[in-house]
């Protein structure tokens, strides 16, 4: 087993490298640049910017200084928020992202995985169909519709929690982003788990636990989960990374001190320093995280050897 | 189960619990209380550090928690700050002002030299200062700044403790106005030379202002308490400021119903019908100086014949666009300078204003079939504008207005970065560009039009006679003549059309009825330390 993790995390190392590389050169292609406004600057102000951020070098000069900058672990100054490093915003944005993230993560198997359950119980009978219903449109209705229906109707309309805000990071200010967040995972995971659970409980071995008189509890939770919850798992690792990096709607709309809007805003302010920080950091979390997948499938599969 | 699986259910139930729990209990508690302003601030500060900002929304902020020689009065106009006097040679070019005793809010005091160091700092390239041009109007300022002299050679000297002299290039009438930008505000020699660029920390950072900041959370707020060593502290009211630094516009709006936020800048217009209906008290506009344009490529064919920029101009119905298209009080623009800037008067507005719409379509038709183009070979060129609702409403406005005297206008739309690197290049037929000012002054527009001017000047306009009469007000002391001279440069760009303007910005705010002491004024600068709260 260690040595399959040593052996995985290697491998990522070209992988990073790749990466790092195209989105290098994707962000240098973008036309315009970090300093290029409504307010032109004077070529000689320019020039001064330009040479104080090591910008008047040749593209690969500057990609050779940028290697060497991550090797050592510096990821540069941000362009936009001139104040801080990028090392800065990641480490300040990224608990507040992975705490809402884990958070909306957890409801979301919790309820998600209930409900597909439940509905798998009793597929094809009205409840199923409720469920599923519900599912669908949680999927179908975008975050940029659900946030401020969310946020007009509990913070304006009824005035029971904040409209937006971090309130330093108050538990009331929480609850309407991880909802926001969790709504269309809850939706997602429901379907998954009921998909794979009808399969599940078509299987042999199951009608084999049900022929040794197994109570049904014991049938479903101990036998049928296992083996349903396995497309779930393999969907967390990608949809984990993708909440707790944050998302750049839910934190516009709520005024969230997370990453997720680096990443967006930061290529459309040419911010290369920053969106190439965002871009390695996340391609370390997927990379991590579908490390985790893969272990916890062995566990889960005894067919999957980890090897 | 498992204990692990087990503690994480656990934990997970009682977040549960909580979010029920708080959703019955909570009464939407206002994050702060007593003395405290919550302000929407537009956007996140790119520095707390006043040589290396460059828009309005970090103004909001510093220019509380720095004064300089010159300030602002409640409505924007300028006042002694620092300088309790000064006296200016005949010549109008050199100032030397009498500074006040006072000092740093960690009570070092504030001398001539720190203003000589600060002027200094913003203009040697290692800065790398953004808006260092706008001191150009310094002796030695642009030699400093690109390097060719050394910053001791700058025209700014300390005569004593609390005497400074300022020589400049040329007489400016608008200097003392420009004093009370953020350029030429003081920073602590004593602190950036001991903490480098982590000065700007709130716990380093020591201001001369009314305000200090405590605490600052990139993309969430940036709080500031009350200086008890500012000069005039007797009569600042407020204790805390909060400036959030949401971008959501909607998301905003929602906050200040929700009485999250007491006052918002530069509110979206789209909600402008419901905001009048709902909420009058509370929505300000008021005249702005700015102006919305679209700048001409008089460098390429066929625009540089001047007949097609003038029919692609009166073919354009102003009136309908501020009052059907953008409906939020903005003024239909005849003039490139804007109404009500500083000793200017009126500005020179095109020659046709008054001509009935019906009349300009029929002249611009006739222009226009003047230059080669008619119906069988219609007039066709690309019309840019960055990305933007507004934008793109006032586009296909236009394009249509275009379309009846038979000019076909295609959009180009491109994100705000891109569009402007294209500008920078002129590599654009007709493109959406604006300007605020940063000075009252009719010179801080005109100039965009002037040869030297370089990148801003988008549409590379060039006409001798222009930048002559520019060039002369420029040297001209007397306020009178000089509008004079500056009138007669901007009727020259008028009748030449290299930019057609097509509206004066309004500012846009939101101002709880609790709020006292906001003033509308056409610079929307509104320094906090004159607010109370009811």
């Amino acid at each position: 087993m260690l040595s399959y993790i040593i052996r995985r995390l290697l491998s990522a190392i070209p992988t990073l490298f790749v990466i790092i590389t195209i989105a290098f050169l994707m962000m240098k292609a973008a036309p315009g640049g970090p300093f290029d406004r409504e307010r032109q600057l004077p070529p000689e102000i320019e020039a001064n910017i330009l040479k104080a951020y090591n910008l008047d070098k040749p593209v690969h000069e500057q990609y050779l200084s940028y290697l060497k900058n991550i090797l050592q672990g510096d990821f540069g100054p941000s362009y936009k928020y001139l104040d801080f490093t990028v090392t800065d915003l990641i480490l300040t944005g990224f608990p507040v992202s992975l705490e809402l993230g884990l958070y909306a993560i957890g409801l979301a198997v919790f309820f998600g995985v209930t409900a597909g359950t439940l509905a798998a119980l009793r597929q094809n009978s009205g409840f199923d169909y409720m469920i599923m219903g519900f599912a669908m449109t949680g999927i179908a209705v975008p975050n940029f519709v659900m946030a401020p229906l969310l946020t007009l109707v509990f913070g304006v309309y009824l005035s029971v929690l904040p409209v937006a805000g971090w309130g330093s990071g108050a538990l009331s200010h929480k609850i309407l982003p991880v909802i926001a967040l969790a709504l269309p995972q809850i939706a997602y995971i429901a379907r998954l788990t009921r998909g794979s659970m009808v399969e599940t409980l078509h299987a042999n071995f199951i009608r084999t636990a049900r022929a040794k008189g197994l109570r049904e509890k014991i049938v479903v939770v101990r036998h049928a989960l296992r083996g349903g919850l396995l497309p779930v798992v393999s969907y967390l690792g990608p949809a984990t990374a993708a909440v707790v990096t944050g998302s750049v709607v839910i934190e516009s709309i709520f005024d969230i001190p997370g990453i997720g809007r680096y990443f967006v805003n930061g290529a459309l302010n040419r911010d290369y320093p920053v969106v190439m920080g965002v871009v390695v950091f996340y391609a370390i979390l997927i990379i991590l995280l579908n490390l985790v997948v893969d272990l916890l499938y062995s566990i889960l599969d005894p067919r999957v050897k980890a090897e | 189960m498992t204990t692990p699986l087990r503690k994480t259910v656990t934990r997970l139930c009682m977040f549960i619990t909580a979010i029920v729990l708080a959703g019955m209990v909570l009464a939407a508690l206002p994050a702060f209380a007593g003395g405290t302003l919550r302000v929407a601030n537009m956007g996140e500060p790119a520095s707390l550090d006043p040589h290396k900002l460059s828009g309005t929304w970090e103004n909001y902020i510093v220019g509380d928690m720095f004064v300089g020689l010159i300030t602002e009065d409640p409505s924007a106009m300028p006042v002694p700050g620092v300088a309790k006097s000064w006296d200016v040679s005949g010549d109008g070019k050199t100032y030397t002002f009498n500074l006040r005793q006072s000092t740093w809010s960690d009570g070092t005091p504030l001398t001539a030299k720190d203003f000589v160091f600060s002027m200094r700092r913003i203009l040697i390239p290692e800065t790398a200062a953004e808006y260092a041009s706008l001191l150009y109007i310094i002796q030695g300022a642009e030699a400093v700044n690109t390097g060719k002299a050394a910053p001791e050679t700058l025209g700014v000297k300390a005569l004593g403790d609390h005497t400074l002299e300022i020589i400049l290039t040329g007489p400016a009438p608008y200097f003392l106005e420009l004093l009370t930008h953020y350029t030429a505000y003081p920073v602590p020699r004593h602190i950036i030379k001991k903490h480098g660029k982590a000065w700007t920390k709130p716990e380093n950072m020591v201001v001369n202002g009314p305000f200090k900041p405590t605490e600052w959370i990139p993309n969430t707020h940036v709080k500031l308490i009350k200086n008890n060593k500012y000069y005039d502290a007797g009569s600042v009211a407020l204790d805390n400021l909060v400036f959030f630094t949401q971008e959501d516009r909607a998301a905003v709006q929602k906050r200040f119903r929700a009485g999250e936020i007491d006052v918002v800048k530069d509110f979206a217009s789209d909600q402008i019908d419901w905001l009048r209906k709902n909420m009058p008290e509370e929505t300000h506009i008021a005249p702005y100086m700015g102006v919305y344009y679209y700048a001409i490529n008089s460098s390429r064919k066929p625009f540089t014949d001047k007949r097609i920029r003038l029919a692609l101009s009166m073919a354009i119905n102003r009136e309908a666009i501020v009052d059907r298209v953008l409906k939020t009080g903005e003024l239909a623009a005849y003039s490139f300078v804007p109404p009500g800037v500083a000793f200017y008067d009126t500005p020179a507005q095109v020659a046709w204003k008054d001509m009935p719409y019906g009349q300009r379509v029929k002249k611009a038709k006739a222009l226009l079939k003047e230059a080669g183009y008619g119906p069988d070979n219609p007039l066709k060129f690309t019309l840019r504008y960055n990305t933007s609702e507004n934008h793109k409403r006032v586009a296909v406005a236009v394009a249509s207005m275009w379309k009846a005297v038979g000019v076909k206008a295609e959009l180009f739309n491109l994100e705000v970065k891109a569009h402007y690197a294209d500008l920078k290049q002129a590599n654009f037929e007709v493109a959406r560009a604006a300007w605020i000012a940063d000075y009252n002054d009719a010179q801080n527009f005109l100039y965009l039009l002037e040869t030297r001017t370089g990148p801003n000047n988008y549409g590379q306009y060039s006409n001798p006679e222009f930048d002559r009469l520019m060039l002369e007000a420029e040297q001209t002391p007397d306020l009178a003549k000089r509008a004079e001279l500056m009138h007669a440069a901007e009727a020259i760009a008028m009748d030449d059309q290299p930019v057609i303007p097509i509206y004066h910005y309004v500012s846009k705010n939101l101002v709880a009825k609790n709020v006292v002491g906001f003033v509308d004024n056409p610079k929307d600068i509104n320094r906090w330390r004159y607010i109370s709260l009811k």
